[in-house]
């Protein structure tokens, strides 16, 4: 280093030096570059395809379900909870007070329609479908889903209630076509 | 027995250009062990052995795999009722796996009992656990392709575990499946990594053996080899009695093989997947068990994900923080029991991940994931220091002799002169 810095008065060796440095430098360089622009393409590869965001939304005729009762249908491959409330189902969701549960939401938020409830059947903690929806499943301690993987509790709005599951079940984006269409996605 | 030059003039030809005879033999042949090895030691050639197994075996089970979701089931189905000796080959895979875990924790276990993972041994070590990982992601990402039950939500249960990380978690997700669930895209790219991870596999083993063979094995009595009257050559010694082990390790698959094939599996994995249907009871497979009751010891989603990916990274700094300087247990009078303390530990862990999260299961799961933990983090620091190691023989030969003893002292140790 003190020799090169000597040297430096005489020009040349100093030069070389500078001018070795800057090309490894800029080798280097277009080298990350390169390997960025390559890996790149080879990880957005991964992603969702165009068709499988093509399937991205589902129309569905409600006008089957009966009061109480609730169906499944296929969102993106997900399962969809589409429940028509009873009357005590909206009023035990709506009345309960947000400090009570752990990721706030009201009812209100929740469902457009208030006898209609439309969630993705997907438990927020790992996963698993919750039970709640067939006549006779399980509805955990809050009358709405109970997961049975590591037990999660939901209650009639889908929120989150007791368990590991960090977050309320999901309302996917929907609109009512008419009265008994609804578009989901 | 140790010829450097070969004799064959076509051998000579090929040595000449490719010193691979040579190669063989200072590495298979007349490689110096310590003379003292014991049945311990012989996991590590087992494990190797069942990689092969597993390569072959994976390979021809592919040439009749369909991995799309609409046949996959079916495909394996074909295996064992039309293909010929299909189910032997599928058998052979399935419990080859399980029989891979239990030869990898064997080994794993002696090198804690054993410390082989300290001075100079700790790149070693690293090694087998990036190993570790990695057959973990192979068996996981093979258990998925026969797209039974079990298999479907298996994978959505693991793969969420990568939605816990905090921001990027749910792209991350979704990046992984190649979609909004676990789903064709996902099956695909699951048997295309699992058909490339044993191959990367076999080149970690590599470095693990270059490593091994740089600073040479440990031994039951943790103490360096000091000159060539400790050691003995590989071959014949060592081979015969891996060969023996082989024979052992072959006996007990076969009888999983042939009578109890799916004993350690799971029914509904026989039935095919169902994405809107979760079985009441999610399970993994065994090997697996311990890691998951981590995962459900603490009730909140990112922390239980980062305790259980802890629980095998903790072995990387293992080394550090077991501060006694004797490696074998044998010495270490308190160690020796806290380490089988530790095993059983293990053992509660993954009883209780076998079991449903409910009652005494959850509080039992708690305390030994403590302890799990209070192991490394707290008793190998503290132990190494307070604990007074026994003495420690002066050499492996002279230890290996009082221990044949009864004989008069005086007879061997002339013979030993002669060297
Ligand atoms: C590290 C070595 C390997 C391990 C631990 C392993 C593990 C597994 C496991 C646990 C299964 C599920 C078995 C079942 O329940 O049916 C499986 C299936 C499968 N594996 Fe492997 N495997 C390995 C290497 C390979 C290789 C090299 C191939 C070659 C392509 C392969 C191809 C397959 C195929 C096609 C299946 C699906 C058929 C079936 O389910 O039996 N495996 N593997
Ligand atoms: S996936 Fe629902 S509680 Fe874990």
């Amino acid at each position: 280093m003190a020799e090169t810095s000597q040297h430096g008065e005489h020009g040349a060796p100093a030069t070389g030096e500078t001018r070795r440095d800057f090309l490894i430098l800029a080798a280097g360089a277009m080298g990350a570059i390169a390997t960025i622009a390559v890996v790149w393409p080879l990880i957005e590869t991964m992603n969702p395809a165009a068709d499988t965001l093509a399937l991205s939304s589902t129309e569905i005729d409600i006008s089957g379900i009966e009061v109480g009762q609730a169906i499944v249908v296929v969102w993106r491959g997900k399962p969809v909870f589409v429940r028509h409330r009873a009357p005590e189902e909206i009023e035990e969701a709506r009345k309960v007070s947000l400090d009570d549960l752990g990721d706030k939401q009201s009812d209100e938020e929740r469902a457009k329609k208030a006898e209609w409830l439309i969630l993705v059947g997907v438990c927020t903690h790992l996963g698993c479908i919750p039970l709640g929806t067939k006549q006779g499943d399980p509805r955990g301690d809050f009358g709405g889903w109970f997961c049975p993987c590591h037990g999660s509790h939901y209650d009639t709005s889908g929120r989150i209630r007791k368990g590991p599951a960090p977050r309320n079940l999901e309302v996917p984006p929907y609109e009512f076509l008419s009265d008994t269409l609804v578009k989901i996605g | 027995m140790s010829t450097p030059v070969p004799r064959n003039k076509v051998a000579q030809w090929i040595e000449y250009r490719l010193p691979i005879f040579s190669w063989a033999n200072h590495n298979l042949i007349d490689f110096p062990e310590p003379k003292n090895l014991n049945y311990w030691w012989n996991f590590g050639s087992l494990a190797g052995i069942i990689l092969v197994i597993q390569i072959i075996t994976g390979i021809v089970l592919a040439m009749h795999y369909t991995p799309h979701v609409d046949h996959a089931f079916d495909s394996v189905e074909r295996i064992m009722r039309d293909v010929e000796w299909g189910w032997l080959i599928r058998y052979i895979h399935m419990n080859g796996a399980s029989m891979f875990f239990a030869v990898v924790y064997i080994h794993i276990f002696r090198g804690m009992y054993y410390g082989s993972y300290k001075s100079p041994r700790e790149i070693l070590w690293w090694l087998g656990i990036i190993l570790l990982f990695l057959i973990m992601g192979t068996a996981f990402m093979g258990y998925v392709l026969p797209w039974g039950q079990m298999s479907f939500w298996a994978a959505t249960v693991i793969t969420n575990l990568v939605s816990a990380i905090p921001w990027i978690g749910e792209t991350l997700r979704d990046w992984l499946w190649g979609g909004f669930s676990v789903d064709n895209p996902t099956l695909n790219r699951f048997f295309s990594l699992h058909y490339l991870l044993p191959f990367v596999i076999v080149g970690v083993v590599i470095l693990h053996i270059w490593a091994l063979h740089h600073r040479r094995s440990n031994n039951p009595l943790g103490i360096d080899v000091k000159s060539a009257k400790d050691t003995i050559p590989f071959h014949p010694y060592y081979t015969v009695r891996d060969l023996f082990g082989l024979g052992a390790m072959l006996f007990v698959l076969f009888v999983f093989v042939f009578f109890v094939p799916n004993m350690l599996g799971e029914t509904i994995n026989y039935v095919k997947a169902d994405p809107l249907q979760t079985p009441p009871h999610i399970v993994p497979e065994w090997y697996f068990l311990p890691y998951y009751a981590i995962l459900r010891a603490i009730p909140d989603k990112l922390g239980g994900v980062v305790a259980m990916v802890a629980s095998i990274a903790i072995l990387f700094i293992l080394p550090w923080l077991d501060t006694s300087k004797v490696r074998s247990a044998r010495f270490r009078p308190i160690y020796k029991q806290l380490f089988w303390v530790f095993v059983a530990d293990c053992f509660v862990l993954g009883w209780v991940g076998a079991n449903p999260p409910e009652g005494s299961f959850v509080w039992i799961g708690q305390i030994c994931t403590i302890y799990y933990f209070a192991h490394f983090l707290i008793i190998l620091p503290i132990l190494g220091k307070l604990e007074r190691p026994r003495p420690l023989p002066d050499s492996i030969h002279e230890a290996v002799l009082k221990k044949r003893g009864g004989a008069p002292a005086v007879q061997p140790a002339a013979t030993m002169e002669k060297h």
